[in-house]
């Protein structure tokens, strides 16, 4: 059983929280995420064209570039994390130009060796799959793919098609942080994708509250937070582990006794 | 001609020049960008389409536009004769305009409702708010905050047309920026929205269909030099930003093996500082949904573009002209902001005809060349935009006070 699946069959939803890697004591605001009981780490790559989130991570990306975060540094970082916590699974999340860059075969061999257990790429849909997903593949990382309010039945299974880990069901048709999808539409879309697939289904994109983090994962295997949480780091800075921890507890007692 | 010997059969079904191009796009647009696909497919089929694009350029753009040979700068630069294919003179002042009737004509096609664009120098945004204006659909226009700054004319021109314009404070505040953010909303208002992309990049289909609603530039030109001389040009030459008016002159040339192609990046300060030359200083990347050459770090770090035209600073290049590179098809040059400078005001002077500083590289690289040819040579640039626009900028670097 991978350190993923794994996540995905404890006996409640999975919390799953997303930080921007280089902003702020990323070390420090992980271990906050693993105490406060996040069940699977999505970590940023940061990158200077963040298309598609929303100014929380975009600025979050801006000053993890602006002290100067390098990949080396992002991969320091993951097998650090790995080193600290031998169970907790590791996501990473980006665009494709840093990810491709030195070829994927080295960045799926990079992943490997810190310990990443899988790749959430934004813009490389299954259409471009031949650009990392074998490579990921090859190196037993999982690539975790996007269904979207726009991805209709016809397409769903190409999404699914190579993806492992979990499926990342994006409620809104939009940018990260922004307006949450109303619960009747997450309701019908997750019952929706589960008819076909096979893998654990996680909802993310605008859920900020403990609330809502119930609400859906009461339908859900997972719920994604990150602009709440990287918005804290904005805030605090080099001292936002404690309230990062506070949040991330808050949301895990939410979502662990929601059904 | 449609061999497997042509240049002219890119891209392949999935979109893909060579390596180049592609759809790398965020899921949530790519069921969007398919059915584009499709409709475009259908357009192209439809003659209704067709008539209705050639009626709108005939009559509301002024085309065709002239093939005009230039005795004094001819003179002047003492070998080949130079010629303009005469974009400049089109309604809106550049050949942006061409893409744009074409792009609105889809978007009606498929029943959106609103327009969006991204604008560096201001002359798509320009183009895009004019045909918004034509058809009565709302446009939202995304230009960088920096770009809004030295362009205000053109900013007060969409906003005359009835645009709204969107400052874009993110990053430097250039084109680059503009396109990120009119992604973004893209992404979501995918329902009723239609992005009409400026140049020929971004997600399949939108390299190919710039090309071709572009290619009427080269379609002319091929067919009013042969009238006017009864032979082809020796070399094309055309300035390079995102190149869509350096592949629609070039496109219907591409099989005609003895019409050489130079296509002319900004090299700004000098390529060895800041500069937007993606070909000669950049490597292949992924950006704004298609692989492409790309100005980068070592890490896949976008970095800025610089040029004195804002119409070419941005950190890359359509997909088309990656590829053309690669196959040795074109070849690719560059000139610097100060080169740009003299060859604007030698037209200036030498032909009476101000040009933007975009196809002020052209000439500058015409500049360079025509010397080295003999007399009966033929060289075809693209006089892309006129310089209205650019008297501000202008000024400024010759140290003139308005």
């Amino acid at each position: 059983m991978t350190r993923l699946s794994a996540a995905f069959a404890k006996p409640h939803p999975a919390l799953v929280c997303f930080v921007t890697a280089g902003d702020g004591d990323t070390s420090a605001i992980l271990d906050a995420l693993v105490s406060g009981g996040a069940d699977v780490i999505e970590l940023g790559m940061p990158f200077t064209d963040p298309m598609a989130d929303g100014p929380a991570i975009q600025q979050a990306n801006l000053r993890s570039l602006g002290a100067g975060t390098t990949t080396a540094d992002l991969f320091q970082i993951a097998s650090d994390f790995r080193a600290r916590h031998a169970e907790v699974p590791l996501v990473l999340m980006g665009y494709a130009n840093p990810m491709i860059t030195r070829g994927p075969e080295w960045f799926a061999e990079q992943c490997a060796k810190a310990g990443v257990d899988g790749v959430i790429c934004v813009d490389i849909p299954p259409e471009e799959d031949g650009e990392l997903g074998p490579a990921l593949r090859a190196a037993g990382i999982s690539p975790i793919r996007l269904a979207t309010p726009t991805t209709d039945a016809a397409r769903l299974p190409a999404v699914l098609d190579g993806s492992s880990g979990f499926l990342y069901y994006v409620s809104v048709a939009g940018i990260t942080g922004m307006q949450q999808a109303a619960q009747a539409s997450i309701d019908e879309a997750v019952a929706r994708i589960k008819r076909h697939a096979t893998i654990p289904v996680a909802v993310g994109f605008g859920v900020r509250t403990p609330e809502q983090a119930a609400a859906i994962a009461r339908v859900a295997d997972g719920v994604v937070v990150g602009s709440a949480l990287v918005d804290l780091v904005a805030q605090y800075g080099a001292s936002a582990a404690g309230p990062v921890r506070e949040l991330t507890a808050a949301l895990a007692a939410a979502i662990h006794s929601a059904r | 001609m449609n061999t497997a010997n042509s240049f002219r059969t890119q891209p392949d079904e999935r979109g893909h020049f060579g390596q180049f191009g592609g759809r790398y796009v965020a899921e949530t647009l790519m069921p969007l960008i398919l059915d584009l696909e499709r409709e475009y497919t259908a357009a192209k089929a439809d003659p209704a389409f067709q008539a209705e694009f050639d009626d709108l350029l005939e009559h509301y753009v002024g085309r065709p536009s002239p093939l005009y040979f230039a005795p004094r700068l001819t003179e002047v630069l003492g070998g080949a004769q130079v010629w303009f294919k005469r974009d400049e003179l089109n309604h809106t002042g550049a050949h942006k305009i061409n893409n744009c009737i074409g792009q609105i004509l889809l978007a009606i096609r498929m029943g959106k409702t609103r327009i969006i664009a991204e604008t560096g120098a201001g002359q798509h945004g320009v183009a895009t708010a004019t045909v918004c204006a034509r058809f009565g659909l709302p446009c939202t226009v995304f230009m960088g905050a920096t770009d809004v700054a030295r362009q205000a004319p053109n900013v007060f021109r969409m906003k005359l047309l009835g645009a709204e314009v969107r400052a874009v404070t993110a990053g430097a505040g250039t084109l680059k920026d503009a396109m990120n953010e009119a992604l973004r909303d893209w992404v979501a208002n995918v329902h009723d929205t239609f992005y009409i992309i400026g140049t020929a990049a971004g997600p399949h289909p939108y390299p190919e269909l710039v090309r071709d609603f572009q290619s009427v530039i080269g379609k002319e030109a091929r067919a009013q030099m042969l009238s006017r001389t009864g032979r082809l040009p020796d070399l094309l030459v055309a300035a390079i930003g995102g190149g869509s008016n350096a592949i629609g002159l070039f496109h219907p040339f591409l099989d005609d093996m003895d019409v050489k192609m130079l296509g002319v990046e900004a090299a700004g300060h000098g390529l060895d500082k800041e500069h937007a030359a993606s070909l000669a200083g950049g490597r292949p990347g992924v950006l704004h949904g298609n692989k492409t050459y790309l100005l980068q770090d070592e890490d896949g770090q976008i970095t800025e573009g610089h040029s004195i035209s804002a119409g070419l600073d941005y950190p890359g290049i359509g997909p088309e002209h990656a590829w053309l590179k690669e196959v040795g098809r074109v070849d690719y040059t560059s000139v610097t902001d100060t080169e740009a400078l003299e060859a604007f005001q030698l037209l200036c002077r030498t032909e009476g005809i101000i040009p933007a500083l975009e196809p002020a590289h052209a000439i500058a690289a015409v500049q360079k060349v025509a010397p080295t040819m003999p007399k009966d040579a033929i060289i075809l640039a693209n006089l892309c935009g006129r310089g209205d626009k650019d008297i501000f900028s202008v000024a400024d670097h010759l140290g003139v006070k308005l």
